[in-house]
């Protein structure tokens, strides 16, 4: 005690208040876990793969609904994915095969020149509007440019249907019409998603390399001849 | 970004600067443009001051008078490359389809603002309007043949690729690796940024893009005609622009450049129309009938004696 008053002398005036030595410490020391029905919300781990699956599918039906009924939206920007242009490209690079001649080089574009022409297409046009210092980030630019070839995948299978029916100048018409309506559509549909991200002054700058990609991919389609 | 404004003013003070160091330069450059200045005006004296600045003291960057920001593993060194706006492109444009005596192209539009935009799409049009015209034009010439099945050639896409973007790179970088050796031991002012030579011969590229989608139509006069036209155009476009350069040199490598950068844009023109706007030469194959009935009427006619 008197070894702890000598310590205690610069303190003078707490020379009453001590600590005994016989009080004992005692408490409950404790972290409250996180209780596992929070880590259930999170962990998509035991989830069935059935829910996995229809969750990814839900996703990218939303955004063809969107690309269907293009507004001004942030949807199909905030949550990007590539599953649906990888979709897309993959069914109309297969609905170009089949096309006349496919043996020879005087035929339509091969499997390989369509993804080569979609993906390298859409990567320079997103490499384009940073360039010119659009706000948008690279995947989400690859994403609204893969889903707005929708319309033109729905074109080309109508123009196959089409040609099963002959392949006269009535035929070409009705493709024609379907294929210019469908590429105005695409062309459209990405502008409104896209134009909001460009400085005003080089929206056109923006705009015109889009147009050529979707004018490209319907030519492709429009030349679709089907092997006799 | 500085706005062009800005890169003026700061050459104005650097050439001034330069002025006052070495008077001999400037008596040099003064001469030399005296003669473009009675064509072109004052801004061309100013102007020819700041690039024998930018030649002397940055000749070992690419870009002479643009502001490098970064290395070339940066985003922002290539996003210096594409600062341009909608309404100067489309001037740019306007520039390479009315080239008038007097306007050298990188001086009075390019601005030390040379950009990549113009080039890279210009030759990307111009890629796939002359493979889809060439494959019209050839669908149109052999409609009336029953024979002939419509093949869509996509092939030519390809071969068109790689035609247009080796000459509107490979012959740039040439152009302007053997200007800047003539510079080099002619000890001449002025020559051209590789970025400015490349966008020059991007732009003067444009005038073939109208010119291939009327080569549709299937008159073989028209077609010369056309590509009369727009070698005519391009070539002076060309030609405007790298004669005040080469013209210091002897007469003899003068002309002998300028009438290199002719022939090879010639050949492009005429190259392209040879191979993607085949006309069908073949005559329509006779009905197997008629060769027999001539031989036939001759011997009857023979016969009798």
């Amino acid at each position: 005690m008197a070894a702890a008053d000598d310590a205690s002398r610069p303190f003078a005036g707490l020379s009453d208040v001590s600590i005994s030595e016989d009080i004992p410490v005692e408490g409950d020391i404790s972290v409250p876990v996180g209780s596992s029905r929070r880590d259930d919300e999170y962990s998509t781990l035991d989830e069935p793969v059935k829910e996995t699956i229809l969750r990814d599918l839900r996703a990218v039906g939303n955004k063809f609904i969107h690309v269907l009924y293009p507004k001004r939206s942030s949807a199909l920007l905030r949550d990007w994915d590539l599953w649906g242009p990888l979709l897309l490209c993959v069914t109309l690079a297969l609905l170009l095969q089949g096309g006349a001649a496919d043996t020879d080089d005087q035929g339509g574009p091969q499997f390989a020149e369509v993804f080569v022409i979609i993906w390298f297409g859409s990567i320079i046009i997103t490499l384009n509007s940073k360039l010119l210092g659009g706000t948008i980030s690279f995947f989400q630019s690859l994403c609204v440019l893969g889903y707005c070839i929708m319309p033109l995948t729905v074109a080309m299978a109508v123009c196959r249907i089409v040609l099963i029916g002959g392949s006269g100048t009535v035929s070409f018409a009705v493709r024609l019409v379907v294929v210019t309506a469908s590429f105005g559509w695409s062309t459209f549909a990405s502008t409104a998603f896209l134009a909001d991200s460009q400085p005003a002054n080089r929206k056109a700058l923006v705009v015109y390399p889009v147009f050529l990609f979707y004018f490209v991919i319907g030519w492709m389609i429009l030349t679709f001849s089907p092997s006799q | 970004m500085a706005s062009p404004n800005d890169l003026q003013f700061q050459e104005f003070e650097e050439a001034a600067e330069l002025l006052s160091a070495d008077p001999e330069a400037s008596t040099l450059s003064l001469s030399a443009s005296d003669n473009s200045a009675r064509a072109g005006g004052s801004e061309d004296v100013k102007l020819d001051l700041s690039e024998d600045e930018e030649g002397e003291e940055e000749s070992s960057e690419l870009l002479g008078g643009q502001k490098l920001s970064g290395g070339f593993w940066t985003f922002e060194y290539y996003a210096s490359f594409f600062n341009v706006d909608t309404v100067q492109v489309l001037d740019r444009v306007k520039g390479s389809v009315l080239p008038l005596p007097g306007r050298n192209f990188i001086k009075h539009y390019l601005r030390s603002n040379p950009d990549l935009y113009g080039p890279f799409w210009i030759c990307v049009t111009l890629v796939f309007s002359v493979a889809i015209s060439g494959n019209l034009s050839s669908f149109i010439s052999e409609m009336g043949d029953p024979a002939y099945h419509y093949r869509p050639q996509f092939h030519r896409v390809t071969i068109a690729a790689v035609v247009i973007f080796l000459y509107a790179w490979l012959v740039p970088i040439g152009l302007w690796g053997f200007l800047t050796w003539r510079q080099g031991t002619e000890r001449q002012i002025g020559g051209y940024s590789f970025l400015e030579t490349v966008c020059v011969y991007g732009y003067s590229l444009f005038i073939y893009i109208p010119t291939s989608v009327l080569w549709i139509i299937p008159f073989e006069w028209l077609r010369w005609t056309l590509i009369l036209v727009a070698m005519v155009i391009s070539g002076s476009v060309l030609v405007l622009t790298f004669w005040p350069v080469v013209r210091d040199d002897t007469k003899v490598m003068a002309v002998a450049t300028v009438a290199t950068i002719v022939v090879l844009h010639t050949l492009l023109a005429i190259g392209c129309k040879m191979y993607f706007f085949q006309t069908a030469v073949h005559a329509p194959p006779p009905p197997p009938a008629a060769p027999t009935t001539p031989a036939i009427h001759i011997t009857l006619t023979t016969k009798p004696h």
